[in-house]
């Protein structure tokens, strides 16, 4: 059929460019109250007192709700986190009390009515803050807390988790290396910023039953928690998730939809709708984690890597919820896709009083990459070997051992060697990393490569359903999140193309409602297409063999003679012979009015095969299925003078598998490209001494806007994968990966001086030059 | 979301709207002029202004005057400053005006707007410090008209119920060699770090900044340096830098020490574009 | 149909009047997602009151019905389509104003908008199918 590749317009796109798309904040009927966060002025403060009595005498206010040790504590792996802070506040932005109101703009009026008052506590602003020795404890508590996942946390301390990585024998790999280079990194956190912010409604029926519309990427998952959370019977937890306006793994977590359901709890169960403003999106929801680090690699002479030696530590903020499990990534990964054979490295995930942190488009790899691989370049400098020759060298490739001891094949691991050859190409590479443009200006290329597994939990599995229309088209049903990936569409190209149908027939539906939609574990991780694709293949193999049951009994043949194609189902050798699928599909109704058969409504599921936990004293296991690699430069024209840049190309080459839908894959590539840069760039959360968000606007938290991008340069290196739907791998995350390193490679050899801190502003070059007048 | 209520007027007349403000302040109304509305509506979100009644002055003829007589050109308070990028009587107003915002924000900011605001860049003032221009006000005593460069010191010194009407502008400036040069804290959107507007008249050159300190100025202690032929560019610079006397913005977008070599680097292009 | 002084215009669009193709997405004038054309020019229908807009002409997405649409389309101009309506109108706006915008216009027009998904490119792209073309009566 062909489908496969094409670039098939995505089957929300009308309703995009039309205004009807439906996002959470969008449904409007029936009515419904409104809830309104008081936040935390502070980064770290006791509260002493809230009056809400002013509040509670404004006409419309049904419920204030303030935090108590009644309420369950929440958290993914440990739970930490009071939905409304008790006794203390441990972040800007935290939220301190909930009005419950007929209207908004009441609950807004009244939530400005409750005053609370403080006592400011000293307050964490990095990990390195975090780790001394006269440091606040932020978690008293940490190790009586309920674990719900795994995590390594430790006594009297600010470490939520420790993840260690030992392979190899370090010491021998120090002494085989002649040539080392250590470094010290750091970036603060900042914020995934999707344009819709994060919004969810709750109800209570009188039955018991909890209906939750939320943007999320998980609904499951907040049918899981919430059952766990406040005891409610699973069965009786419906969620619901239409279209969803950008996650990037911001609506992973569950925050938004535990408030809504308290609120809609505090007024007798009635419907509550909770928006948040961009202020509370940007500091009150998680955010992207923040990191330091410490790398030291080691070479012979001719380049080849004996020893890599990191500690990461990851500004988890606050509460620990899903940083865990971004620290125990980044020390999966902690280098880059090289084989190295002695790596020692620890991960952590440390307490500070920022916004807490969560997924965020690569996570933990473009954070570990940044620091990993801006001191590859240094020590490539050091030997005298060209940036990317010196990767070529060393690149991982199938039979060598990832650092959690994982023997590679060509189906679990991508070729990088084909994807930095390429990326020279488009890069010019062989005319030099710098181009003079005028007295003041140059042109500078930097460069990086990439890997990332997908480390999701190991039972994680995707279900889907199929059902035909009487005109014998099918539909489509999975758990997938349409977050903007596209995804939704891509599995109906999968469906078409094993159908040999026309993929107008396919019909998919687009939002996810827990109840009758099968689950997918989360939308996350570039795993999306992976999962469900395999359960689309296996459900199409289902109703096939349904079909050809029917076809072989009114055709009198045998199932083995038939082939379901081109709506049709037909003898192989005689394919004029055979059945139109609307004949077969609710049924086969001979002359005389015998019906067989009945409705084919088809199932299919994946779940990730032979996934381990990692040994907590080596890191030893199986984190995630396979490792898509990649390779990245960014060329920027510097001013010599003024220390600024322009960003003129980025390029990333991708090992994909197999193209699966061209310009959706060119357009998550570009897009991530887009994020890494202006992460790398300029986005940050600003931070003063007490620990507030300086630039909680998108005025001030500035995202990259139409003009100041680069142009990009993507390309693909094709390796089928077997065991994937059509040979392809997830490619959502990895244009990400490589952009923050790769910018501040070329930045760091366009100014002459080692730049280990992001956002690459000016300023920073500046600071780092000398700060000179 | 405004959370507050106020009452909405529309008048049609400089003397109907300065009597609305008269009788609604006297009738504790706390009223605003509303030209663009675009802090009213974004502070007022955030309870950061707050009006019992706002007074739109958009037809107001006289506030969306954009005009020439023989001496002076004429542009009214209410004019969004992308009609003054478009019809761009003034080019170094266009020009300096055209980096504020975006320009869709821009279809609805006024230029009085900007001047009266209270976030403190207010650059569309720069040109006006800069061509010793008038300012049009109306109050319940009727129009004055008064020098830029003494109603404008930090802010617009305008009484209770005084209406910014108009600017006025002698045509001898708008001919005169001039630069505008907005650096931001990255790329080419957002707040500034600085933004230096400079006119040569004459032989002279004079400079207006804004974002170096919490208001724009005129910079007449930078003027004095910047135009000391006897000295070259770096000594004039190096004077100019030291005679500032104003406390240096340390915020989210740089910081002090930062600004200046910001500053440093901007006069340079404005004596490069210039000339000594 | 009744509002107060105080809504803003892109509420009255979505609360009062259900057309919800303009999109909350900071509420103050920063991200360009509530963009809608007022007598022809893009104005962010949360920097406007509803009551200023009395009189005038409001064309939302909903409303339109132009190449533009289709060319984003094509181009995959969008991805998690919030933002769209916003950019379109602002280039819709653009391309019924200027005949020939040149590249720099074009920036200053569209970096009116966050688009977080896309790289611009595929924006770029769609924006300069549609200025080629000749225009509708």
């Amino acid at each position: 059929m062909n489908i496969i590749g094409k670039s098939v317009i995505r089957k929300e796109a009308f309703d995009k460019v039309t205004g009807r798309a439906k996002y959470t904040a969008d449904e409007l009927s029936g009515p419904s109250l409104h809830a309104r966060i008081v936040t935390s002025p502070y980064g770290h403060a006791r509260i002493l007192s809230i009056d809400d009595s002013l509040a509670r005498e404004i006409t419309g206010v049904r419920a204030i709700i303030v935090g108590s040790h009644e309420f369950p504590l929440t958290g993914e792996e440990i739970r930490d986190r009071p939905p409304l802070a008790v006794d203390k506040v441990r972040y800007y932005g935290e939220p301190v009390a909930l009005v419950v109101a007929d209207r908004y703009e009441i609950a807004k009026k009244a939530a400005e009515l409750i005053e609370v008052k403080y006592e400011l506590l000293p307050v964490i602003n990095s990990p390195t803050e975090a780790l001394k020795e006269d440091a606040p404890i932020l978690h008293p508590n940490l190790m009586s807390y309920e674990k719900i996942g795994t995590a390594y946390p430790v006594a009297h301390s600010n470490i939520s988790n420790v993840t260690k990585i030992r392979k190899g024998n370090i010491e021998n790999g120090w002494s085989q290396s002649e040539v080392s280079v250590e470094a010290t990194y750091g970036f603060s956190p900042s914020s995934h910023s999707a344009m819709e912010t994060r919004a969810a409604t709750a109800e209570i029926k009188p039955d018991g039953y909890v209906h939750i519309t939320t943007s999320s990427q998980a609904p499951f998952m907040v049918k899981r928690l919430m059952g766990i959370y406040f005891g409610i019977d699973i069965g009786k937890i419906i969620v619901e998730t239409p279209l969803v306006g950008g996650a990037y793994g911001g609506k992973a977590p569950i925050q938004w939809e535990v408030l809504a359901y308290l609120a809609s709890r505090a007024v007798g169960g009635k419907r509550v709708k909770i928006v948040y403003t961009r202020e509370e999106d940007l500091t009150t929801a998680p955010c992207h984690v923040g990191l330091e680090a410490l790398v030291k690699i080691g070479c012979t002479m001719e380049g080849v890597i004996t020893a890599a030696e990191m500690v990461y530590w990851f500004d988890g903020g606050a509460y620990s919820d899903k940083a865990i499990d971004v620290s125990r990534a980044g020390g999966v990964d902690c280098i880059g896709p090289y084989n190295i054979d002695n790596v020692w490295c620890d991960s952590l995930c440390v307490y500070t009083n920022h916004p807490y942190g969560t997924p965020f488009r690569g996570f933990g790899h473009s954070e570990v990459l940044f620091a990993f691989e801006r001191t590859m370049n240094m020590l490539a400098k050091k030997i005298g070997m060209d940036p990317l020759e010196f990767r070529k060298r060393n690149s991982i490739l199938p039979g060598h051992t990832t650092p959690t001891q994982v023997v590679l094949n060509k189906n679990t691991v991508g070729y990088l060697p084909p994807c930095i050859d390429r990326l020279k190409d488009l890069l010019d590479w062989d005319q030099g990393e710098i181009t003079e443009v005028d007295d003041r200006r140059i042109r500078v290329k930097g460069i990086a490569c990439s890997w990332k597994t997908s480390t999701i939990d190991t039972d994680a599995s995707s279900g889907v359903i199929i059902t035909f229309n009487s005109d014998g088209s099918m539909n489509l049903m999975s758990g997938v999140v349409e977050i903007g990936t596209g995804t939704k569409t891509i599995l109906a190209q999968i469906l078409a193309e094993r159908m040999k149908m026309d993929v107008e027939q396919i019909h998919v539906k687009m939002d996810v409602h827990t109840q009758t939609t099968p689950e997918h574990w989360k939308t996350v991780a570039s795993r999306g297409v992976f999962m469900a694709g395999r359960a689309v293949l296996e459900a199409a193999e289902d109703v096939i063999r349904q079909i050809k049951d029917v076809a072989a009994c009114v055709l009198r043949t045998s199932t083995e003679d038939l082939e379901v194609a081109f709506g049709r189902v037909f003898l192989k050798d005689e394919p004029e012979v055979g059945l139109m699928l609307k004949d077969v599909v609710y049924g086969y109704k001979f002359p005389n009015g015998n019906s067989i058969g009945g409705q084919i409504v088809g199932y299919g599921n994946y779940i990730l095969r032979r996934m381990t936990y990692l040994d907590p004293e080596t890191g030893a296991g199986q984190p995630g299925p396979e490792w898509t690699v990649a390779a990245h430069g960014v060329e920027v024209e510097y001013d010599k003078r003024d220390f600024t840049y322009k960003l003129v190309r980025a390029a990333t080459v991708v090992d994909i598998g197999v193209v699966l839908n061209h310009k959706a894959a060119l357009g998550q590539v570009m897009g991530a490209m887009s994020m890494g840069l202006a992460f790398a760039g300029r986005e940050t959360f600003v931070f003063d001494e007490l620990g507030r968000v300086m630039n909680p606007q998108l005025r001030t938290y500035r995202p990259i806007h139409y003009g100041e991008n680069p142009r990009y340069l993507v390309d693909f290196v094709i390796n089928p994968v077997e065991n994937a739907p059509y040979g392809s791998r997830g490619v959502g995350e990895h244009g990400l990966l490589g952009m923050p390193a790769a910018l501040a490679n070329a930045l760091s050899i366009a100014a002459g001086v080692e730049l280990n801190e992001l956002p690459l502003t000016p300023e920073l070059i500046w600071r780092t030059k000398g700060a000179e007048l | 979301m405004i959370p507050y209520d106020f009452e909405y007027y529309n008048p049609s007349s400089v003397e109907e709207a300065v009597q609305l403000f008269q009788t609604l302040h006297h009738d504790g109304k706390e009223p605003m002029y509303f030209s663009g509305g675009t802090e009213i509506i974004t502070f007022g979100r955030l309870n950061m202004v707050r009006a019992g009644a706002v007074i739109d002055i958009k037809n107001i003829p006289e506030c969306r005057a954009l005009e020439f007589n023989q001496e002076s050109l004429f542009i009214g308070a209410a004019n969004a400053l992308t009609t003054i990028e478009e019809r761009n009587p003034f080019p170094l107003l266009s020009q300096t005006v055209s980096e504020i915002a975006d320009r869709t924000a821009r279809n609805k900011i006024t230029v009085g707007g900007n001047i009266c605001g209270t976030i403190f860049y207010r650059e569309a003032v720069l040109p006006f410090l800069l061509t010793d221009s008038l300012v049009l006000v109306a109050g319940h005593r009727g129009l004055r008209s008064v020098p830029i460069n003494e109603i404008f010191q930090e802010q617009l010194l305008l009484e209770s119920g005084e209406l910014l009407v108009q600017m006025v502008t002698n045509r001898a400036y708008l001919e005169q060699p001039f630069v505008s040069i907005k650096r931001r804290r990255q790329w080419d959107t957002g707040y500034p770090l600085i933004t230096v507007a400079a006119l040569k008249v004459g032989q002279e050159i004079r400079v207006a900044i804004s974002g170096l300190t919490d208001f724009p100025f005129r910079a007449k202690q930078i003027e004095g340096a910047l135009n000391r032929r006897d000295l070259s560019d770096e000594q004039r610079i190096e004077l100019a830098l030291h005679s500032l006397d104003v406390l240096i913005l340390n915020d989210t977008e740089g910081s002090s020490q930062y600004r200046l070599f910001v500053l440093k680097n901007t006069l340079h292009d404005v004596l490069h574009e210039l000339g000594g | 149909m009744t509002f107060r002084n105080a809504d803003v215009l892109l509420d009255v669009l979505r609360y009062q009047l259900g057309l919800t193709g303009a999109k909350p997405g900071c509420l103050n004038g920063d991200c360009g997602a509530c963009t809608v054309n007022i007598d022809g020019a893009a104005q962010k229908s949360c920097l406007m009151l509803a009551v200023e807009a009395i009189g005038k002409e409001i064309l939302t997405i909903e409303g339109l019905n132009a190449p533009i649409q289709g060319v984003f389309v094509d181009q995959f101009a969008f991805q998690c389509g919030y933002c769209t309506s916003g950019f379109i109108m602002n280039a819709h706006s653009l391309i019924e104003t200027k005949k020939n915008p040149s590249d720099e216009e074009i920036t200053a027009w569209l970096e009116s908008n966050i688009c977080r998904c896309t790289g611009y490119m595929e924006i770029e792209k769609a924006v300069k199918s549609v200025i080629h073309l000749p225009k509708g009566p």
